[in-house]
């Protein structure tokens, strides 16, 4: 099986644990978490060199991601069990009272795999940046990656981030932005327009890159791609295209599944088009 | 009563920047971080030594609280300065999630906190900085009184793991407490014994308690004075064990009376040994315009107030 069909494979049932992590709790984000899927999974499975087995929060010598738009946790806590963080059966505590899998990912539980609290939009560039700089007055040649929503880009502490990155040339940073044109009042270029986004980072100093996100093949060649900018005195985004609720046809097209659960006729539904390639938790 | 003496007058910012220097000469992993008022701030010599290890941030302080919650990932052990204002209302949500509820080493350091700021007025004057950071589960709350105290709990705070939130402020004011002093985060220090009333003071009122309590004794009013430099947490042993005494107390801070040190030592009496006390704090007001001394004698801060407070509070025991 070649690499990408294996991550696609991956994908699926990571797809599958984000709706039934959502439909059991009755509560979560699926709509950018199936979108951000085939990105977090090539990420955690094929680009990142990292350690599951061995957690430890300074992440020295390794690659380090940060997820700003906290609210696709299950998606998240799916990866970080999928690639080893922490056991699978852990994964039906999402959302639920005692449970490490708090509805946005915080460190205060100690689960494995994640380094700061996120969820309050916008703080996450600012802190991968500082985790960037970190890694640079240490000699520490791995990189640092985030992930962003695009309504999350109408957040000013965003901005503040991009011109300091530039500044700073923190070249040991990929950004990216889920480019999914949707957040929970409605299409954002209704909400408030974020007009050409390409041309806002370029004209802040960003090396700028899109892909087609819910394309395997273009998600690892763009995110290697990337890397090759590294180390070039600029930071690096990607904007990312994506289909809100990727996978699951009805959901797909709007932004209505951005917080809403499947209850248990649209989870078989969804579970009907979702392969159980690696065996539901 | 004890003497208190000092040779000068000092700010306690410079109290900031002097050990700031001193923690980066001897501490690789101590990081410093500015929002354009490195000068004000006094930390032009760490940023000048080691350019290295110091990050301007500009007028963005929501990033720099971000950046520096960042820094801590690798072990690096960031102070980020700017004035109190910025430090804290400006820059909530950020400090709330970023550094408080991720538990992030991150060392926040508050200039020109209270009225004492002066002449820039109200905006730049926050009197809320001490409650904003005392609500925030696990943050430590430190207002030392003078340059010595200053530099002693900056460098003290490197040592200590988790967040912290360091006030200082602009004027100079007396330079009275050791110059090597041994600071001890929560660990309050008792300045003079007494027997009739309890005063308990933090920052710049410290020394106006001092003040106070000159006059006082000469009234045949004997006051136990304590510096209360750590806020949170309070250190609750010594303030029950010397109103157990005293069975009177008067608190003392450039704060509001909600969220201040008042606040807080009221709550304590109040579950454990409820006695008659008065706040010498400012009620629910902003502040203006003016030369730090008109400022604390018209906002009932100074030390005529704490004179006064204390005969209040005498006459309900």
């Amino acid at each position: 099986m070649s690499d990408i069909q294996n991550l696609k494979q991956i994908a699926s049932q990571v797809r599958r644990d984000i709706v039934r992590m959502v439909h059991a709790q009755n509560s979560g984000h699926p709509g950018g978490s199936l979108g951000c899927t085939d990105f977090l999974t090539a990420l955690y499975f094929e680009i990142m060199e990292h350690d599951p087995e061995d957690f430890k929060m300074d992440g020295n010598d390794q690659d380090l991601f940060f997820l700003s738009n906290g609210h696709i946790s299950p998606l998240w806590y799916s990866i970080l069990a999928r690639s080893g963080y922490f056991s699978i059966s852990e994964l039906s505590t999402f959302r639920k009272i005692n449970s490490r899998l708090q509805g946005h990912p915080t460190t205060k539980e100690g689960l494995p795999g994640i380094r700061i609290a996120s969820g309050s939009l916008g703080q996450g560039l600012s802190v991968a940046c500082g985790a960037a700089i970190t890694k640079k007055i240490n000699n520490d040649s791995k990189l640092v990656y985030s992930l962003h929503g695009d309504g999350e880009l109408q957040e000013g502490q965003i901005w503040e981030a991009a011109l300091f990155a530039t500044h700073h040339k923190i070249d040991n940073l990929i950004a990216t932005v889920d480019y999914n044109g949707k957040q929970i009042d409605g299409p954002v270029e209704d909400v408030i327009t974020l007009g050409n986004l390409k041309a806002k980072w370029e004209s802040f100093g960003w090396e700028t890159l899109e892909m087609n996100g819910n394309d395997m093949n273009d998600v690892v060649k763009t995110l290697g791609q990337a890397k090759t900018y590294t180390g070039k005195g600029k930071p690096v985004i990607i904007l990312m295209k994506t289909e809100m609720g990727m996978g699951v046809d009805y959901m797909m097209g709007t932004h209505k599944w951005h917080g809403v659960a499947p209850n248990d006729e649209q989870l078989e539904l969804a579970l009907d088009q979702l392969e159980e390639s690696l065996g539901d938790y | 009563m004890k003497k208190h003496e000092y040779k000068e007058k000092k700010d306690t910012r410079s109290g900031f920047g002097d050990g700031l220097y001193e923690l980066g000469k001897k501490n690789k992993n101590v990081v410093a971080l500015c929002a354009d008022l490195t000068g004000s701030l006094k930390m032009n010599q760490f940023a000048d030594e080691f350019p290295e290890r110091f990050i301007q941030c500009g007028i963005a302080e929501a990033n720099m609280i971000g950046v520096a919650a960042g820094l801590t990932v690798g072990g690096k052990i960031p102070f980020a300065g700017t004035f109190a204002n910025f430090a804290t209302g400006r820059v909530y949500d950020q400090i709330r999630q970023s550094v408080a509820y991720s538990e992030k080493n991150v060392k926040i350091c508050a200039s020109h906190a209270g009225i004492t700021l002066g002449e820039d007025g109200a905006t730049h004057q926050i009197m809320e900085d001490i409650g904003l950071m005392k609500m925030l589960p696990g943050m430590v709350v430190i207002n030392p009184c003078d340059y010595n105290q200053t530099k002693a709990a900056t460098i003290a705070v490197a040592n200590y793991t988790g967040p912290v939130y360091l006030r200082f402020g602009r004027p100079k004011v007396p330079n009275f407490t050791p110059e090597h002093q041994n600071f001890e985060i929560g660990k309050a220090v008792i300045l003079n014994e007494g027997t009739d009333v309890t005063i308990l003071a933090t920052g710049h009122l410290v020394w106006k308690a001092i003040e106070a309590g000159e006059i006082l004794e000469q009234k045949g009013i004997f006051s136990e004075i304590i510096n209360i430099h750590t806020i949170k947490p309070l250190d609750e042993e010594a303030v029950l064990s010397s109103v157990a005494k005293t069975k009177a107390v008067v608190t003392a801070e450039e704060h509001l009376l909600n969220g201040g040190l008042g606040d807080s030592v009221a709550q304590l009496l109040g579950r454990k040994l409820p006695t008659p006390i008065e706040m010498v704090a400012v009620n629910d007001k902003f502040g203006e315009s003016g030369k730090p001394e008109e400022l604390l004698t018209k906002y009932g801060i100074d030390t005529d107030d704490i004179v006064s407070a204390v005969d209040l509070v005498l006459k309900r025991k």
